[in-house]
């Protein structure tokens, strides 16, 4: 009887899931294309060259109009993020001033424990720079966007450990812009092309399609610095959305290579023990008709 | 309580200690040597396993209060704070978010468990009531907790979850404002419920107490339904069962590690890493996905009955929902406890789960066809089962023989 409810339990579950169809929100942007980052799945790290081309374009571009409240100047020279020096995080803190009431004049050149400095004073400033529409803060923006995957695939990911919907959409969304609303472009249910409202940009991923963002990022935009062995990364759209969504999920999880070191030690521990766990009990219930 | 130790103090003191607070000698006989049916199988190990939650939740709850902060404008950032700056603090955080859905995991397998096996009849429904009364603690534990992190989704869920008091006629909107502390969800309302969210885990782990007193009284049942008959249907819990339960803990802690290691926030929704706003609703407010079947069934009224209204009716018939498993004892009158020797039941069951299993996930769906329909029909039968089939299986249905006895029913199933 234990088989029997073992089965019956593994049968509801294979229905259960099969009886799931692929919901698709019908104002949701298209679906964003997976895309290969080096710290995906379970192995994954991150790419510390890369993260610190994402924070050149962070820096050159995205900060002045998005804020980073919960990025400190420190946390850019930690194990397993951009990794500058000391020295270097010192000059660039140096370079920004934040507020101080107790400085004279009330700013003082930043520390490395300071917090990133927003570009806006507050929310309503930003905004009326925007043209009504509010920059959201990146210290957790890459977690708090997602990708609803569709029947099987959303199972999946739990066996695979797959996080990083919010990147893949953070990317398309930057290379999802058109200069003019294109033929896919959803009409109104009675036929109606689509109108985009003053002020808004056109794109694919973007829920109802009318962005308050121009189109931040272009090809040649940013000077990456040559490396040393004179290899030298392409300058184009592609690779700066790229470059900049490792960073922002960095920045959501500046945590993630230690969290995944520790977990294999834990999972490895967890395996080991429980098969010496199953020994000891077998032996033990070994004299026992049960 | 019953008497099954030979407990016999061992020297001077134990026999001072023992005539005047026994608790060696309680000890003994409760966690040592109570005789339990050796027949129990592995989803008997899930009771052992959902004491370990509760142990798991309460302990990094308690170091997580110590750097939270309960304010609707610091809320979000300490949460990010303790994950960020707090040593150990993303593996403390993550193993208290994981391990409320893990705690669901264990309480949905051994409530189905008993559901199964008959563990609710006679002398057994003080024992099964207490446990309805847990889950229903439970919920409301999980619910206030994950109002905590201040999230859109903790804002919006509260918001839509509150609702439902102002269903109640006439007094509705004074408890709903009792309950949140103003007129919306705010400041207030975080504070109580986080207030709240400290105190339920104690009173939980008070009625896990009296659960495991209403069970050491009539003993475990067991797959059979068999009574025990003599010493020779069971064995000392310890070390027989401590070795089984902690065997299967140790293995419950592997998905547990998996998701809190390598993927922490996939049982969550991505909408929460926003900070609540009352002035943005998303696009679809979903509840944790522990309490989607009953919001299913919350959803699924969505039309009136008479002078009932849709918004009373929906309440109603959650409410009716949980008060179903409360008096469960009472509807399956069938002699036969353990689903194995009932073969009409056995299907009706099946058919039972994989309908909790479709509300759950119509619970995740928008409201639109199919699933409005859907969820009718699932909730629909979800109280059919209860007041319709079981009570008439009862009468109707032919069970199997059963075995006279757990030591008969072990050796034939050695001998097959």
């Amino acid at each position: 009887m234990k088989k029997h409810s073992f089965i019956l339990a593994a049968a509801a579950l294979v229905a259960g899931l099969a009886m799931a169809p692929a919901a698709q929100a019908a104002e949701a942007g298209m679906q964003p294309e997976r895309q290969a980052w080096s710290f995906g799945g379970i192995f994954g790290t991150y790419d510390t060259n890369q993260l610190q081309r994402g924070f050149q374009v962070f820096r050159e571009v995205c900060a002045s109009c998005h804020g980073a409240h919960l990025i400190a100047f420190r946390n850019l020279m930690e194990p397993g993020g951009p990794e500058f020096s000391e020295a270097q995080v010192r000059a660039l803190a140096a370079e920004y001033e934040v507020a101080d009431i107790t400085a004279d004049g009330g700013v003082r050149p930043a520390v490395p424990a300071d917090r990133w400095p927003s570009p806006f004073a507050n929310d309503q400033e930003a905004r009326d720079a925007n043209g009504g529409s509010m920059p959201p803060d990146f210290s957790v923006l890459a977690k708090a966007r997602g990708v609803k995957d569709p029947f099987p695939t959303w199972v999946f990911n739990y066996f695979t450990g797959y996080q990083e919907g919010g990147p893949d959409y953070i990317h398309a969304l930057l290379t999802g812009y058109h200069a003019e609303v294109p033929e896919t472009a959803p009409h109104g249910e009675d036929g109606t092309p689509f109108q985009l409202p003053e002020g808004k940009y056109y794109n694919d991923y973007f829920p109802g399609h009318a962005i308050g963002m121009a189109p931040p990022l272009a090809d040649g935009v940013i000077d990456y610095a040559d490396g040393e062995n004179g290899v030298s990364v392409p300058e184009t759209l592609d690779q700066y959305s790229t470059d900049v969504s490792a960073f922002m999920m960095w920045m959501a999880e500046p945590h993630l290579v230690s969290r995944k070191q520790t977990g294999f030690v834990v999972l490895i521990f967890l395996v080991v023990f429980a098969g010496l766990m199953w020994g000891t009990k077998r032996k033990l219930w070994a004299g026992i008709e049960h | 309580m019953s008497e099954h130790s030979t407990y016999i103090p061992g020297n001077a003191v134990e026999k001072w200690l023992d005539d005047r607070l026994p608790v060696v000698r309680f000890a003994r006989e409760h966690l040592m040597d109570f005789p339990t049916p050796k027949n129990l199988n592995y989803w008997w190990t899930f009771g052992a396993i959902l004491v370990m939650c509760l142990g798991v939740q309460i302990v990094t709850g308690i170091i997580l209060a110590m750097h939270y902060t309960p304010n609707v404008a610091m809320a979000f950032d300490s949460v990010e704070h303790i994950r960020r700056d707090v040593n150990g603090g993303r593996i403390i955080q993550a193993t208290h978010a994981v391990g409320a859905s893990m705690f669901f995991v264990a309480l949905y397998i051994h409530m189905f468990r008993g559901l199964f096996y008959g563990s609710y009849k006679a002398p057994r429904e003080i024992l099964w009531i207490l446990g309805v009364l847990i889950f229903l603690l439970t919920t409301a534990t999980a619910f206030m907790g994950y109002i905590l992190p201040w999230g859109q989704m903790s804002f919006w869920g509260a918001t839509v979850i509150s609702n439902i008091f102002s269903a109640i006629p006439l007094v509705g909107e004074s408890i709903k404002q009792l309950v949140l502390g103003g007129f919306a969800v705010g400041n207030p309302t975080l504070n109580r419920f986080f207030s709240l969210h400290y105190l339920l885990p104690f009173i939980i782990a008070a009625v896990v107490a009296l659960h495991i007193w209403a069970l050491h009284v009539p003993g475990n049942n067991n797959p059979v339904g068999v009574e025990v008959k003599d010493t020779r249907d069971t064995v000392p819990f310890h070390p027989y069962y401590t070795m089984k339960d902690l065997f299967a803990m140790v293995v419950f802690m592997i998905p547990f590690a998996w998701f809190v290691f390598f993927a922490p926030d996939i049982l969550g929704h991505p909408d929460n890493y926003i900070m609540a706003n009352s002035q943005v609703t998303p696009a679809h407010i979903v509840p944790e996905w522990y309490l989607l079947p009953f919001y299913t069934i919350l959803r699924a009224i969505d039309f009136n009955v008479l002078f009932i209204d849709s918004k009373l009716g929906g309440v109603i018939a959650m409410g009716g929902a949980m008060l179903c498993l409360l008096i469960v004892p009472w509807l399956d009158t069938s002699k036969v406890r353990s689903g194995t020797f009932r073969p009409m039941f056995k299907w009706f069951y099946g058919l039972f789960v994989l309908n909790f299993l479709g509300l759950a996930y119509l619970g995740a769906q928008e409201a639109a066809e199919p699933y409005t329909t859907l969820a009718k029909v699932c909730t629909a039968y979800y109280f059919i089962y209860f007041l319709v089939i079981l009570p008439v299986l009862s009468r109707i249905e032919t069970p199997k023989p059963l075995p006279t006895s757990i030591s008969e029913s072990v050796l034939g199933k050695a001998h097959a």
